[in-house]
Parts: structure tokens; C-alpha cells; sequence
């Protein structure tokens, strides 16, 4: 299966070992992800007021990218726009319901656009889980090669998967995707109220101080549930939580290291991917030093 | 709050007030004040006017203690209290009115100069588009 894939900035940078792990484990799944020609930053977060149109530009001109490959041969009518980042995700399928619910609205920007195409609605914005929960989580057990049986992992969906409910991939307050994903990689998962809990998001630029203490709570709260590792879809909630754990130690000495990953990295774990395709040396706390003796050997 | 604030027609007939409630399209006379975004949302304890307060004071019209408040720049558009809220109310769409009411005067809560350089490079883009769009215009 082909289809179109969004990726976004920071998949091309910081969170390379998403997108690396992402594209490797869908292989083994049979779905190759197509890259869409010249995309363009889709502005990270959603406009929320009425009158800014402008920065729905961006979005919409990503959709008419997907309508242009079907168009040239490189897709066969597939108008699926795959996205791995949840602030794209969410981004993206805000627009693309803001358009839809708001004709007018497409109009200046279909105006705006006026060298390209017309957009029409027809584009799909749908999140990596989404594409494994259609094929089924049994295809993804059958891939399963390392027994990971002992090893409790806590999802943690964040906010832009998950709201608003509109858009969401699951139910906004008691989502399971992740959750499933995670049996039939053989995996424990952990029940814990924090999941759908904000790690402070951007704040972490200009107030550190305050995503110390929400991530500080959210990563205790695994660890009290009996968390090994904690898994997450969301390069901005992968900075808060993984990275920041050195500012956390700083700030709160007790603090004991968990390990964050990206779901594809799991994936690509118990697939028995090569390191190179599952990029483990490229979260900040290091996943081998903590749990060598309890999952494998490197 | 030790000030005393007083309930007046003027207060409706602010140009900020107005502005806040036309771009944000949010009813805020459907709120009852239960508190439930203030009691979902994960930054509350940051705030020095909690969202529910919010609410109340655009109800009100006391656009001064809105503008003020650290409330918009703690927000972080979690939509939180958006899901919680038994009224409908969209209150992380008030909240960008809020922001977006401040930013066109013309008044930046950022100073990119001031980002250090190692964080900016260790931070993923989406860190930095994210904080530019809540606050600056």
C-alpha cells in the first residue's frame, strides 16, 4: 500500500529516529510512505480565531500538494495524507475541517492560491495508529520477533491526538489506541491518569520552570504505576519528557531516569530491526543503560 | 484580588471586550461557572487568574484584569478545559482571543533575542513555530 506522507519539520531534525523507525516497521507491514513533493510547515498549532484565514494557507496548500500526486501518476487515487507528528496531525485536520465546515473561507484561500490548483475537501488527514488500527493489531502482532512480555509501558497520548474530540483519534478522555498497540506488541500497558495530561508544550522555550514541574508530575506518575519506559507520538512532548529529565534531576534530586520513546521505536524494537532503523542512540535518556538486563541485549 | 471592581453598562461598550468576543466566537453568557476547565486544566496552579475567572470577567466586562493576566501566556492551547466543559463553551478559543486581542496592539510576550543558543539548538522546530504563533505577531 502507497500513501501520502506528511512529514514536517522536526521529523527532518530532532526527531529523525521517528521518522526513521516510522518507515522502517511500515515496510514491514507492506505500506511504503510516499513523501509529498515541496510540503510546507503546516504552523505547528491551529489558528483558533474566526478571522485568521492566512495561516490555514499552509495546510490547505499540502492537501493540493496530495491532489497534484494523484493526478500525476504517483498515487492511485489515494487521498489518505499520512502524519506522524501529532501537532501536524492535529494542524493539518483542524484546517481541513475548518475549510469544510466553512466553504467561504476556502474560497479566500483557494483565491489566495490561485496559481495552484482548487482545493476540494477531498483530502484525508489520518495519524500512523490510525493506518495500523484499520490493518488490524493482529497483522502487527504477527510481526513480533523479541518477547517483550515483562516490560510495562505507559502511553502517553498528550493533547493533539486526542482534542478536540472533532478531530481526535480516539475518545478525548479514555483513549485506548496506544494501549492496544501495545498488547499486541506483546507489551504491558499501564493504566495511569496522566496520558492525556499537557507536558507544557512550547512553554518549554520561554518557561522552563513551569514544564519542569507538569513533566516532573507526568513521568513520577508512570513510575508510580509501575512504568519501565513511557511511549509518545509527539516530537515537542518527546523534548519535555525525555530531554528536559536533566533539568528535572536539577530541579527534584530523587528523581530516577525512565526512558522515552517514540511508538515506532517500540515497534521497530520488537520487530528485531538493526539499530540503524530503530535510532535508539538518538533519545536523550538512554534506553539500553536502563533496561539492558530487563528487555534484551544490545 | 483586594480591588474593588464595579459592574457597569461602560464596561460592555470596550472596544477589547467586543473585539474579543466577535473574533473568538465564543458565548461566554453560556458559562455557569462550575469550574470544571479550572479544575482540568494542567497549568492552573501557574495562573494567577484561573480560566473560569476568565470567563467571569468577560461576562463582566472588566477587560483590564483580563489583559493583565498571565492566564493566555500559561495557556498552552491544551484544549482541556474545551473537552470538559458541559456548556460548550470553547474556552481555549477565548483564550487565543484573548492573546490575539493583546499581540494586535502591538504588545510581543517574546524576545527571540533572548532565547539561548543551546536550547534553540537542541529545541524541535515545532518548540519554536509553536511559541512564535502564541506570542508574537
Amino acid at each position: 500500500m502507497k500513501i501520502p506522507y506528511y512529514p514536517g519539520c522536526s521529523l527532518k531534525s530532532t526527531a529523525k529516529h521517528f521518522e526513521v523507525s516510522a518507515i522502517a516497521v511500515a515496510k514491514e507491514l507492506g505500506i511504503e510512505f510516499v513523501e509529498i513533493p515541496r510540503w510546507n510547515c503546516c504552523g505547528v498549532v491551529s489558528s483558533l480565531t474566526e478571522d485568521d484565514i492566512i495561516h490555514h494557507v499552509g495546510p490547505i496548500r499540502n492537501f493540493v500538494r496530495v491532489l497534484d500526486m494523484n493526478e500525476n501518476g504517483l498515487l492511485d487515487n489515494e487521498k489518505r495524507l499520512l502524519t506522524l507528528c501529532s501537532m501536524c496531525f492535529n494542524t493539518l485536520k483542524r484546517s481541513n475541517l475548518r475549510v469544510k465546515e466553512k466553504p467561504d473561507d476556502l474560497d479566500v484561500i483557494n483565491d489566495f492560491m490561485y496559481q495552484e490548483k482548487d482545493y476540494d475537501g477531498s483530502v484525508e488527514v489520518v495519524h500512523f495508529l490510525e493506518i495500523l488500527q484499520k490493518i488490524g493489531f493482529d497483522k502487527v502482532k504477527e510481526k513480533v520477533k523479541k518477547n517483550l512480555e515483562n516490560i510495562k509501558v505507559a502511553a502517553y497520548y498528550g493533547c493533539m491526538l486526542i482534542r478536540p474530540k472533532e478531530i481526535g483519534i480516539d475518545d478525548p478522555e479514555i483513549p485506548a489506541i496506544f494501549e492496544n498497540l501495545i498488547q499486541s506488541l506483546g507489551a504491558e500497558p499501564v493504566d495511569w491518569r496522566s496520558k492525556i495530561r499537557c507536558c507544557g508544550s512550547y512553554l518549554t522555550l520561554n518557561n522552563k520552570d513551569t514544564v519542569i514541574d507538569i513533566a516532573y508530575d507526568i513521568l513520577t506518575d508512570a513510575q508510580k504505576n509501575g512504568a519501565d519506559l513511557i511511549i509518545t507520538s509527539c516530537p515537542l512532548c518527546a523534548f519535555n519528557l525525555d530531554n528536559r529529565q536533566k533539568d528535572i534531576k536539577n530541579k527534584y534530586p530523587g528523581f530516577i531516569e525512565i526512558p522515552v520513546l517514540y511508538f515506532t521505536q517500540l515497534m521497530a524494537l520488537t520487530f528485531g530491526l538493526e539499530e540503524k532503523q530503530r535510532g535508539l542512540d538518538l533519545n536523550y535518556i538512554n534506553f539500553y543503560n536502563l533496561l539492558n538486563k530487563k528487555v534484551l541485549s544490545k | 484580588m483586594e480591588k474593588r471592581m464595579t459592574v457597569s453598562s461602560q464596561n460592555f461598550k470596550n472596544e477589547d471586550i467586543q473585539k474579543l468576543e466577535e473574533i473568538s466566537e465564543v458565548n461566554v453568557y453560556s458559562c455557569y461557572q462550575c469550574g470544571n476547565c479550572s479544575a482540568s486544566c494542567p497549568a492552573f496552579e501557574f495562573m494567577d487568574m484561573p480560566p473560569h475567572q476568565v470567563i467571569r470577567a468577560v461576562q463582566l466586562g472588566f477587560i483590564d484584569e483580563i489583559l493583565e493576566a498571565n492566564t493566555p501566556w500559561i495557556c498552552a492551547a491544551c484544549i482541556s478545559c474545551t473537552v470538559k466543559c458541559p456548556r460548550g463553551v470553547d474556552i481555549a478559543k477565548l483564550m487565543e482571543g484573548v492573546r490575539q486581542v493583546i499581540l494586535r496592539k502591538g504588545i510581543d510576550h517574546l524576545n527571540i533575542n533572548e532565547i539561548d543558543k543551546k536550547l534553540r539548538e537542541q529545541l524541535p522546530q515545532i518548540a519554536l513555530i509553536a511559541n512564535f504563533r502564541k506570542t508574537i505577531l
